[in-house]
């Protein structure tokens, strides 16, 4: 598997990305400028945590400009996997690959560990994991609050697009377990076709016991499984 | 060649000679140095790098006396940053900063650019940030203006860091009204190089092209330096535009631009443009080289036209340094910054005529013999005098002071004083802060007693904490000027790791006040003394005087930067117990003192009594005998205990992380002979509490340095509380209240900040 990851020039979670592919994974990764118009062969677009170009107007607003974006979004439509990881996953949502959007949490920004259950298997992300798998990830964002109309949300459950929701330490979606106001405690969701998913958390903080966490490991593990099926 | 004044200039009276903070015998000193008398440019230009802020004039002849030297000190100060050796060809960059007036008067950008400046003296070293720290004091959370500072401050930290995406890992906060309107910013950043790539500023080479790079200039911050040197006031809100606005996007671009052009080996050096901007920066590094230089501001990218010699050189815009190039190479420089999106220009270059020399085009607006107006600088040793007032306080016999009737039960006092902000956890603060980007932070904030990181390919890690109980340095300025170096040695042990520098930042009054210079005097003599004694030399850091509001200085506050190194950051311990059934094991002994506690200032709203006594072999024997230990592996969390004594502690190790709270059974027979609130509330100096499943091996560790060492409990499931026998009022109390306490009260006391949180965000 070759994973593409797209540094923006305020992403800053791009090289913890590529340690993830790379030094967990043992899969190989190629670094995608952000001005560059070729994604270099890569079978999975991850599009990472940061500040894209600054984010002062709306994370990722202008970030779906860019030119490496215009082939993102091409590979997207051509049923390739795209993961969008925090700003990301505002990326994603601005450049229109997944619903909904990511509006400013309710209380300001936060950055802490979160558990999150996985709802769904049948995406590229979590198809090694186990439905109501609970997760243990930090996050670390101040636009997090994933927001769409009542009937888009009822559509999402409905088709089945939410991927991850946050939930307390049994597994319940409380609003204590909400860190953000995300509407239905939503911390991750695909497109129509699965090739696309994004979440708040960071999972390629959570790939080894040193640092608190194994937990993220599973989803990179998709990923390959998924490559390689 | 000489300097002439430009048409429009000012004509230099002494009005303005006054205006620009300069003293009519250094207005003398300054007319003698250029042998006539000043253009407008030039007084600016000395008004700014005679400031305090700039020349450290007050301070220079005391910080000389500091130990800087070890073995593994790569550079001391002097530098953007001081630098020590890890093992293994890294290196460990780091410094210490404040941003207190400029956070005073707008928090949200004063504290941003603070952090911004602090990264841009790390990077410059050519090393890559990989962690931030602050130390914060503010006044009573009672007044809303403290919540509104504390609330936008912390933002402005966070909204800095998060965006470069450096994760903010450790620091310390401390509350007490002398605060109240002067508040304490200092910043850390501690970065990581291969020892090759250490880069200087110091400008060398005849020919040598000098280059703005970054951010354009603007009229930002002009005069900034001036501005922290001198006491804040009623009128220093007037003075809100000469505060910087961050852009840490731009800093992230310029992060990365610098060590791609370190990397490249085009450039010779790299300064910030911090305080002083332009000016100050260009004059240092030729003075650190001996070199001449000229200065063109014309060819000097700004924001908007007609600007002034005089404000391109005093601009303090942020995001911008100052670049020599190889000659030949400023295509190099010109083509990484661009790749970057970022300006880079050839204003200048290094000449061999021994001058510091200023143009607008052709014309000579500034010119300075050789590095004199570095060098030259006035240096002052005032008059210093106890203030008889603070002595009287120390003279008090804390023990005199009569309970109050809550204090029958010690549960009522423990529970009070972990609700106090200072000793409160700080989670409303570090929720803010990106703690784990970059996927190094092995203990973050509140999960130890240092912060602690792995460094990729190696077994090694880097801790690091910042520490100065200020209550101490008040009363008694030698003794805690020690304690600061001694507490923050300790807690960097605590994780396991070896301490070995501290970059310092000392916040006082003004030192023109006698009883001012006197703290100052003593508390740098007492850093010195510790940090010779536990082997941790000054690397670099900071001073920042004037920190004084109208009802009178702040308490001096030397805040210490300690960087540790771990051998095998597998090893590293964490605070908070581990698992019931453990051995508690205290490390050092209880004493009968009670004075300058957070007990007294808390409970009885006292600042009084002598701050416990600093041993510092004890301390260095201490911290040695907790390395045998945790290196041995017979540790399985370790504390230290600071305010609030060893009843806090117990407490912080049985709930400090909320999701796995331990109880414990302790007691403490052996010392009932001591007044009881002494012994449970009281701080005594070079104390650790272990938690073990070989208590033998720990104590036989302490006898080997002899320290003494004693088996005092054992761990317990949560649910039996923390429980205290062996005295005459036995402490019990459930782990459920003493965590509201410890971690919700900075909540609830930020709670009617939340609305003023809205309006300043950016």
């Amino acid at each position: 598997m070759k994973v593409g990851i797209v540094r923006f020039p305020g992403s800053n979670c791009d090289d913890d990305a590529w340690h993830a592919v790379v030094d967990h994974l043992g899969q190989d990764a190629v670094m995608l400028w952000h001005k560059a118009h070729d994604l270099e062969g890569a079978d999975v677009i991850i599009l990472p945590g940061g500040f894209s170009y600054g984010d002062y107007l709306r994370a990722g607003a202008i970030a779906r400009f860019s030119p490496i974006m215009r082939e993102v979004m091409a590979h997207a439509k051509r049923g390739g996997i795209v993961i969008g990881i925090c700003n990301g996953f505002q990326i994603a949502c601005e450049a229109h690959l997944l619903p909904g959007a990511l509006l400013p949490n309710d209380a300001g920004y936060r950055s802490m560990p979160v558990t999150v259950r996985v709802e769904r298997t049948d995406t590229p992300f979590t198809s090694a994991a186990s439905a109501g798998q609970l997760l243990t990830m930090p996050i670390a964002h101040g636009e997090g609050r994933f927001t769409a109309s009542a009937d888009e949300l009822d559509r999402l459950e409905g088709d089945g697009q939410v991927v991850f929701r946050y939930v307390d330490s049994t597994g319940n979606p409380t609003p204590a377990s909400n860190p953000n106001g995300a509407s239905r405690n939503i911390a991750g969701v695909c497109n129509g076709g699965r090739n696309v998913v994004g979440l708040m958390p960071h999972p390629e903080r959570a790939m080894e016991p040193l640092l608190g966490s194994t937990d993220g490991l599973v989803l990179f593990e998709s990923l390959l499984a998924t490559v390689n099926a | 060649m000489t300097a002439t004044p430009r048409p429009g200039d000012p004509a230099i009276t002494p009005a303005l000679v006054a205006e620009h903070g300069l003293t009519d015998e250094e207005y003398r000193r300054m007319v003698a140095m250029l042998g006539r008398d000043p253009t407008f440019t030039e007084l600016g230009v000395v008004s700014a790098l005679w400031s305090e802020h700039c020349s450290y004039k007050h301070s220079l002849p005391l910080l000389r006396a500091l130990p800087t030297k070890a073995p593994w000190v790569l550079q001391g100060p002097g530098e953007n940053a001081g630098v020590i050796a890890v093992g293994d060809g890294l290196a460990v960059a780091f410094k210490i900063e404040s941003h207190n007036h400029p956070s005073a008067v707008e928090p949200y950008q004063g504290a941003a650019t603070g952090v911004g400046g602090i990264l841009r003296d790390v990077f410059t070293m050519g090393a890559r940030p990989v962690a931030m720290l602050n130390s914060l004091r503010f006044g009573s959370l009672d007044s809303a203006r403290v919540r509104y500072l504390v609330a936008g401050i912390v933002k402005g930290i966070g909204d800095y860091g998060n965006c470069v995406g450096i994760p903010t890992v450790a620091g310390d906060v401390m509350f007490d009204p002398s605060y109240e309107g002067n508040p304490l910013v200092n910043a850390m950043c501690v970065g990581l190089l291969r020892e090759e790539e250490l880069t200087r500023a110091k400008a060398e080479g005849v020919g040598n092209p000098i280059m703005a790079v970054g951010a354009r200039t603007g009229r930002d911050g002009i005069h900034g330096a001036s501005f922290a040197s001198e006491d804040l006031s009623h009128e220093s809100d007037a003075k809100r535009p000469r505060v910087q606005v961050g852009d840490p996007f731009t800093e992230k671009l310029l992060l990365e631009a610098t060590l791609e052009l370190i990397a490249s080996g085009a450039v010779v050096a790299i300064q910030d443009m911090g305080a002083a901007g332009l000016a100050s920066s260009s004059a240092e590094m030729a003075a650190r080289g001996d070199v001449g230089v000229v200065i063109d501001t014309t060819k000097v990218p700004v924001r908007e036209p007609g600007m002034t010699p005089y404000e391109i050189l005093l601009s303090e815009s942020q995001e911008r340094m100052l670049v020599v190039a190889h000659r030949g190479r400023d295509d190099t420089v010109r083509e990484i910054l661009a790749k970057w999106d970022l300006q880079a220009a050839v204003i200048g270059e290094v000449i061999a005529e021994p001058v510091y020399r200023v143009t607008e085009g052709d014309h000579v607006v500034a010119e300075f013999p050789g590095t004199k107006l570095v060098t030259d600088c006035p240096v002052y040793t005032p008059e210093a005098r106890e203030s008889a007032a603070v002595a009287a306080l120390r003279g008090q016999d804390a023990h005199t002071v009569p309970e109050v009737a809550e204090e029958s039960d010690p549960a009522w006092t423990l529970e009070h004083l972990l609700s106090s902000p200072t000793i409160a956890g700080k989670h409303w603060i570090y929720r803010q802060y990106d703690s784990t980007v970059r996927t190094n932070t092995v203990r973050g904030p509140g999960a130890g007693d240092a912060a602690v990181l792995r460094i990729r390919g190696s077994r090694r890690g880097i801790a690091a904490k910042t520490d100065c109980n200020s209550r101490y340095v008040y009363l008694d300025p030698r003794n805690g000027g020690q304690i600061a170096v001694a507490e923050a040695a300790r807690n960097v042990a605590c994780v396991g790791a070896r301490p070995r520098a501290i970059t310092n930042c000392l916040n006082f009054g003004n030192p023109k006040k006698p009883e001012v210079y006197w703290q100052f005097r003593e508390a740098v003599a007492g850093m010195g003394e510790a940090c010779a004694a536990l082997d941790t030399p000054v690397t670099g850091g900071n001073v920042s005087f004037y920190n004084e509001n109208p009802s009178g200085a702040v308490f001096p506050t030397p805040t210490v930067g300690m960087i540790g190194i771990l051998d095998d950051v597998e090893r590293s311990v964490g605070m908070a117990f581990a698992a019931a059934d453990h051995s508690i094991v205290l490390i050092g002994e209880p004493t009968d003192e009670l004075g300058a506690s957070e007990y007294l200032a808390r409970i009885h709203g006292l600042t009084a009594g002598a701050p416990p006594r600093c041993d510092l072999a004890k301390e260095r024997a201490t911290i040695e005998a907790l390395l045998d230990a945790i290196g041995a592996g017979r540790v399985q969390s370790a504390h230290d205990c600071s305010e609030g004594g060893l009843a806090v502690a117990l407490a912080e190790c049985c709930i400090a992380n909320r999701h796995a709270m331990h109880g414990a059974r302790v007691d403490l027979s052996r010392w009932a002979g001591l007044p009881q609130r002494a012994l449970l509330f009281g701080e005594a100096q070079a104390r650790v509490i272990v938690s073990t499943t070989h208590p033998g091996d720990v104590v036989a560790a302490a006898r080997r340095h002899g320290v003494s060492a004693f088996h005092i409990g054992t761990t317990a499931p949560a649910g039996e509380g923390l429980f205290i026998a062996g005295i005459a009022k036995p402490l019990a109390a459930p782990l459920a209240r003493l965590a509201d306490a410890y971690h919700e009260s900075l909540a609830r006391a930020m709670a009617p900040a939340a609305t003023q949180e809205q309006g300043i965000s950016s």
